[in-house]
C-alpha cells in the first residue's frame, strides 16, 4: 500500500485564477481612472478650498432652525404617505409574485419582471421626471416615494410570503374555502408582523431619500438644502444637515424599537 | 388560592385584549398629521399632456443618441458611470477595512468605547447625503466624474464599514486561535487567519455595494458630478422626451445587467 501525496492540478499550482482576477481588476481600475480623469494631485492642490468649506460648515447658523422646522415635518409626512401608498400597491403584486400561491409560471414571471424594472430606477431620477409632470411641490415627492417603495416593498413581501407554513392553507383548501378566505385566515396571520416590520424598514429608507428629493424640486427639506448650497450659505447647509441627521436617527430609533417588539 | 393566581393574568389579558385600540389611535393620529400637513397644490394643468409626451418619448426613443462617436453619447457616458461606481467602490472598500475593525465589538473591551465610537462615525457618514457630498467635492475638484468618484468612495464607507464590522463580529475565531496556539504574532494572525476567513464576505458585500453605487453614480450627474445623470437632467429640463426615453432605457439595461452579473459572482463566492 503506497500512499501518495495528491498533486495539485496545474491551475491551482500556478494560482491561475487569483492572478487572472487581480489582473482583470487592475486593468479595470486603470481604465476607469483614465475615464473619470482621477488626479490625486488636483485633490490635494485644491484641499484649501475644501477645508475652507468645511470650516464654514462647522459654524452652523442656529437661528435658521425655526425656518426649516416646517419643511422637515413635510419631509416626514411625504415619507409616511409615499411608503403607505407604495406598500398598499405592493401587497397584490407580492401575492401574485409568490411561487407558493400562484402556480401559473407566466403570470409570476411577468409580475416579477415588472417589479425588477421598477426597482432599477434610482429615486432622484424618478423625482426629476415627476417634478416635470406634477410641477414643483410635495406631490411629486409623494409619487416618487410611492413608486420607489413599491418596488422595494413588493420584493421583500413576496419573499416573506414564500416562507410561510403551507399547512393552514391546505386545511382551508380541503374544506372548500375560496382564495380570498384562504388569504385572509391562513396567509395574513402568518405574515402580518413581518410585513409591518419591512414597512417600517422601508419608511426609514424613505425618510433618508426624501431629504434630498427636494433638491430637484420635489418638496420637503431638500428645497432649502438646494437654496442654501446655491447661495454658498454653508452655515445654513450645516444646520439643515444636522437637523436631518437628528430626524433620521429619531425615526430609525422608533422604527428599530417597534420592529424588535414585533419580531 | 386559585383566585389569587388567576387575578394577575386577568388584568394582563385585559391590556392585551384592548391595546390594539391604542395602536389604532396612534396610527390614526400619525396619518391625520401626515395628510393634513401636505398641500397637494402642485398639480399642473399640463400634467396630462406632459405625461402623454413622456410616454410618447419612451415608446419612440432617440436611437441616434446611442452612439455617435463624440464621447458625449449614451454608450460612453454609461461606461463613464460604471467607471465612477467601480473606482468609488474599490477605494471605499479599502478605506472601510480599518473603519470596520474600529467599529467591530471585541471581547475584552471596556464599556465598548472603541466600537461604539466607530459605529457612531459610520452612522454619521451613512446619513450624510451623497448629493451634498458630491456638491462639496465639486467645489474642491471642479465639476466632472472625479467629484463623483470621491462622493461614492466616501459615502460608501458608511455602509461597507457597517457590513464589514458585522462580518468581523460574527466570524469564526477558530483559525485565529490555531495560529495563536502555534505561537504566531498578531501580524501573522491577521494575515494567515483573520483575512482569509472574512475575505469572501468582504468581497460579497463589496459587490453588493457596487450594485448600489451604479444606481447612485447614474444620478450624481444631476448635480454635475459626471456620468449619465448630466445629459438626463438636461434632457428633462429641455423637455426632450425621446432623449429621456433612450437614457432611461440605457440606465435600466445597465442596472439589470450589473445586478445579475454581481448576483452570479456572489452566489459562487458563498
Amino acid at each position: 500500500m503506497t500512499t501518495q501525496v495528491p498533486r495539485r492540478p496545474w491551475l491551482q499550482r500556478w494560482h491561475v485564477k487569483p492572478i487572472a482576477w487581480t489582473l482583470v481588476i487592475l486593468i479595470l481600475l486603470v481604465a476607469s481612472s483614465r475615464m473619470t480623469g482621477v488626479d490625486v494631485g488636483m485633490f490635494f492642490g485644491n484641499l484649501g478650498q475644501f477645508t475652507d468649506l468645511l470650516v464654514r460648515m462647522s459654524r452652523p447658523a442656529w437661528d435658521y432652525l425655526p425656518i426649516i422646522l416646517h419643511p422637515l415635518y413635510e419631509t416626514i409626512q411625504m415619507a409616511i404617505l409615499g411608503t403607505t401608498i407604495g406598500a398598499a400597491f405592493a401587497v397584490p403584486f407580492a401575492v401574485l409574485a409568490a411561487s407558493n400561491l400562484v402556480h401559473n409560471r407566466w403570470l409570476r414571471g411577468i409580475i416579477r419582471l415588472i417589479l425588477d424594472l421598477v426597482r432599477t430606477l434610482p429615486d432622484l431620477l424618478l423625482a426629476a421626471i415627476f417634478v416635470a409632470i406634477f410641477g414643483i411641490g410635495s406631490t411629486a415627492g409623494v409619487v416618487t416615494l410611492a413608486i420607489f417603495s413599491f418596488g422595494m416593498v413588493s420584493k421583500l413581501f413576496y419573499e416573506v410570503i414564500e416562507t410561510i407554513d403551507m399547512g393552514p392553507l391546505e386545511a382551508l383548501e380541503s374544506v372548500g374555502a375560496n382564495k380570498l378566505t384562504i388569504i385572509w385566515y391562513a396567509v395574513l396571520p402568518q405574515i402580518m408582523n413581518q410585513f409591518v416590520s419591512y414597512f417600517l424598514y422601508t419608511l426609514e429608507i424613505n425618510v433618508r431619500a426624501s431629504t434630498v428629493l427636494g433638491y430637484l424640486g420635489a418638496g420637503g427639506i431638500g428645497v432649502f438644502l438646494q437654496r442654501s448650497l446655491n447661495e454658498f450659505n454653508y452655515s445654513q447647509t450645516a444646520v439643515i444637515i444636522l437637523a436631518t441627521l437628528v430626524v433620521v436617527m429619531v425615526i430609525d430609533g422608533i422604527s428599530n424599537h417597534l420592529r424588535r417588539v414585533l419580531l | 388560592m386559585q383566585t389569587t393566581i388567576s387575578k394577575k393574568p386577568a388584568t394582563l389579558t385585559l391590556w392585551r385584549r384592548w391595546n390594539w385600540l391604542l395602536w389604532i389611535a396612534v396610527v390614526a393620529v400619525v396619518y391625520t398629521w401626515a395628510i393634513t400637513g401636505l398641500h397637494f397644490t402642485g398639480l399642473q394643468e399640463s400634467a396630462a399632456s406632459v405625461s402623454r409626451s413622456i410616454v410618447h418619448g419612451l415608446v419612440q426613443p432617440d436611437w441616434s443618441y446611442v452612439y455617435n462617436g463624440s464621447g458625449e453619447d449614451l454608450v460612453s457616458l454609461i461606461l463613464q458611470t460604471l467607471a465612477i461606481a467601480f473606482l468609488g467602490t474599490i477605494i471605499s472598500s479599502l478605506i472601510s477595512v480599518p473603519f470596520a475593525f474600529w467599529a467591530a465589538r471585541g471581547g475584552k473591551e471596556w464599556l465598548h468605547v472603541r466600537s461604539g465610537s466607530g459605529k457612531v462615525i459610520l452612522t454619521l457618514i451613512r446619513t450624510f447625503p451623497e448629493i451634498v457630498l458630491a456638491i462639496m467635492f465639486i467645489k474642491a475638484v471642479g465639476p466632472g466624474s472625479y467629484a463623483g468618484v470621491l462622493a461614492v468612495s466616501i459615502h460608501s464607507i458608511g455602509m461597507l464599514g457597517k457590513l464589514f464590522s458585522e462580518a468581523i463580529e460574527n466570524m469564526d475565531r477558530g483559525a485565529d486561535e490555531a495560529i495563536t496556539s502555534a505561537g504566531g504574532n498578531s501580524a501573522q494572525i491577521f494575515m494567515l487567519a483573520t483575512l482569509p476567513t472574512i475575505m469572501p464576505e468582504f468581497i460579497s458585500y463589496t459587490l453588493y455595494r457596487f450594485e448600489i453605487a451604479v444606481r447612485s453614480a447614474s444620478i450624481l450627474g444631476m448635480v454635475g458630478a459626471g456620468g449619465i445623470g448630466t445629459p438626463m437632467i438636461f434632457a428633462i429640463q429641455t423637455r426632450n422626451w425621446p432623449r429621456v426615453g433612450i437614457i432611461l432605457l440605457g440606465i435600466v439595461l445597465m442596472v439589470l445587467l450589473i445586478d445579475s452579473l454581481s448576483e452570479q459572482l456572489r452566489k459562487r463566492l458563498i
